[in-house]
């Protein structure tokens, strides 16, 4: 039986592993080479690395990083941060990530989406969605260049255009949750998911297991995507990477109707 | 020694890693040359497969590899679209593929879902071997890595190694004489694909 999977998310800025509160200012936690190695001891299922830096810096991904990282990794890498075109994402794919992911360049260029399918098939093509309320009547907004940039563009929508253009996963990021650890905003999980067929990942809120369990139980198969909460531990959000052992998240999976595994 | 067939696709990297942390000798394979002597191969694969055959026809290896597999009979793993190139054809692309195994590779029928996530299967599934030997040597209640929207359908029953059930079975690895394929992903399959890659240079 097919799992829902539990993801760390880690940040890259300046070659350093950061977290973010709401999109601000991101507090250091460590070197991303040494994350991946403790990662790769834990078992996770899958990682996401999103270089923040990229896109709003006009920078090119940073090539012998990714590299490093996708070599040592043992798990199935998404990268994501300052991909702009095809050639781009197709050379990302050649240095040993399984899946990259586009953002900004989605959102101005979605015909990219579709191109790059064609190339690297859409399994590989993830578009990574940063939502956060905006407006006077606090509607979600899609939301790109680290939450600086306002797109017009309602997440539920352009879920089904990107779904259209053939991508193979969608990453919904919650901007207002990001770093909370208050647990995920399962009402605009639940209007995304609606909306597609695609394998949704969301990220943005969760601050314990339990809140992880919620969402399986409620979604099924489902991508659990988290920052803070494998990064930290304690009120005082000491640095401590970490994860749940294989028997706690056969437990969790089962708590969350995942039983008969 | 196992060689990585490099064609521009696919983590040979990651291969290589496993194998030197495991001791067994291994070596990356760009051209003829250092194809030629190959003992054990594995052909790795990520993305369209059109795009996949088309990087293996101009890499210049076809010829050698073909000839390593069909007449010297060297052990061959072809892993995900590098399983499915193993097909005769496939429903993504127009290409034929190196039909080393009678098989198609088909899309995976949009009325076998039940719930709300469909394609691509992706993520960590059960992998149900028909036996307990081989590459699945030393395994309990084994689970892969899947990534793809694709899968693998030989003509032949009996060349199903495993299967896995993702709304209803499908082959997840495939076995004839010297060739081998899975559509997971061992190298990216902590423990169980260790242990699998192990399986694979240690065959008889």
């Amino acid at each position: 039986m097919l799992r829902p999977r539990i993801i760390p998310c880690l940040l890259v800025k300046g070659g350093g592993l950061v977290k973010t509160l709401r999109f601000g200012p991101g507090k250091y936690v460590g070197d991303p080479l040494n994350a991946v190695r403790i990662f790769n001891e834990k078992e996770v299922d899958e990682l996401i690395l999103v270089d923040i830096d990229a896109t709003v810096a006009g920078q090119e991904p940073n090539l012998q990083l990714i590299k490093h990282l996708a070599t040592e990794c043992r798990m199935p890498l998404c990268y994501g941060g300052g991909v702009r075109s095809v050639d781009m994402l197709e050379r990302i794919v050649q240095l040993g990530v399984e899946k990259v992911a586009l953002s900004a360049a989605a959102v101005q260029t979605p015909a990219l989406i579709s191109a790059a399918a064609e190339r690297v098939g859409s399994q590989t093509v993830v578009v990574v969605m940063d939502v956060k309320k905006a407006g006077m009547l606090r509607c979600w907004e899609v939301f790109t260049h680290n939450g600086t940039r306002k797109t017009g563009l309602d997440p539920v929508s352009f879920a089904c255009q990107v779904e259209q253009a053939g991508a193979g996963e969608i990453v919904l990021n919650n901007i207002d949750r990001d770093g909370e650890m208050k647990g995920y905003d399962l009402d605009l999980i639940r209007q995304v998911r609606e909306a597609v067929h695609l394998p949704l990942t969301v990220l943005g809120g969760a601050g314990s297991l339990a809140d992880i369990e919620a969402l399986i139980r409620e979604f099924g198969i489902i991508g659990a995507a988290a920052g803070s909460l494998f990064v930290f531990k304690g009120v005082y959000r000491a640095v401590l990477i970490n994860y749940p052992t294989r028997q706690e998240k056969d437990a969790l999976l089962a708590r969350a109707g995942f039983g008969d595994l | 020694m196992i060689t990585l067939v490099s064609y521009g696709l696919g983590n040979v990297q990651a291969f290589a890693n496993i194998y030197r942390r495991l001791n067994i000798p291994v070596q990356i394979a760009q051209t003829v040359d250092e194809l030629a002597t190959a003992e054990r191969i594995i052909l790795p694969g990520v993305g369209a497969f059109d795009w996949a055959m088309t990087r293996l026809e101009a890499s210049g290896l076809r010829p050698c590899l073909d000839d390593l597999v069909l007449e010297q009979r060297r052990p061959v793993l072809g892993v995900c679209v590098g399983m499915q190139m193993m097909a005769r054809h496939s429903d993504e692309g127009q290409l034929p593929g190196l039909g080393w195994i009678d098989a198609e590779v088909r899309r995976f029928d949009a009325g076998r879902f039940t719930q709300k996530t469909h394609l691509p299967h992706m993520g960590w599934n059960d992998v149900v071997p028909r036996r307990a030997d081989g590459l699945f040597q030393d395994m309990s209640s084994p689970r892969f890595y899947f990534l793809h929207s694709y899968y693998f359908a030989p003509a032949r029953e009996e060349d199903t190694l495993a299967v896995t059930d993702y709304y209803g079975p499908f082959t997840s690895a495939v076995g004839v004489g010297n060739i081998y394929g899975t559509q997971f992903h061992p190298e990216k399959s902590h423990q169980w694909g260790i242990q699998l890659l192990r399986n694979f240079a240690e065959l008889a």
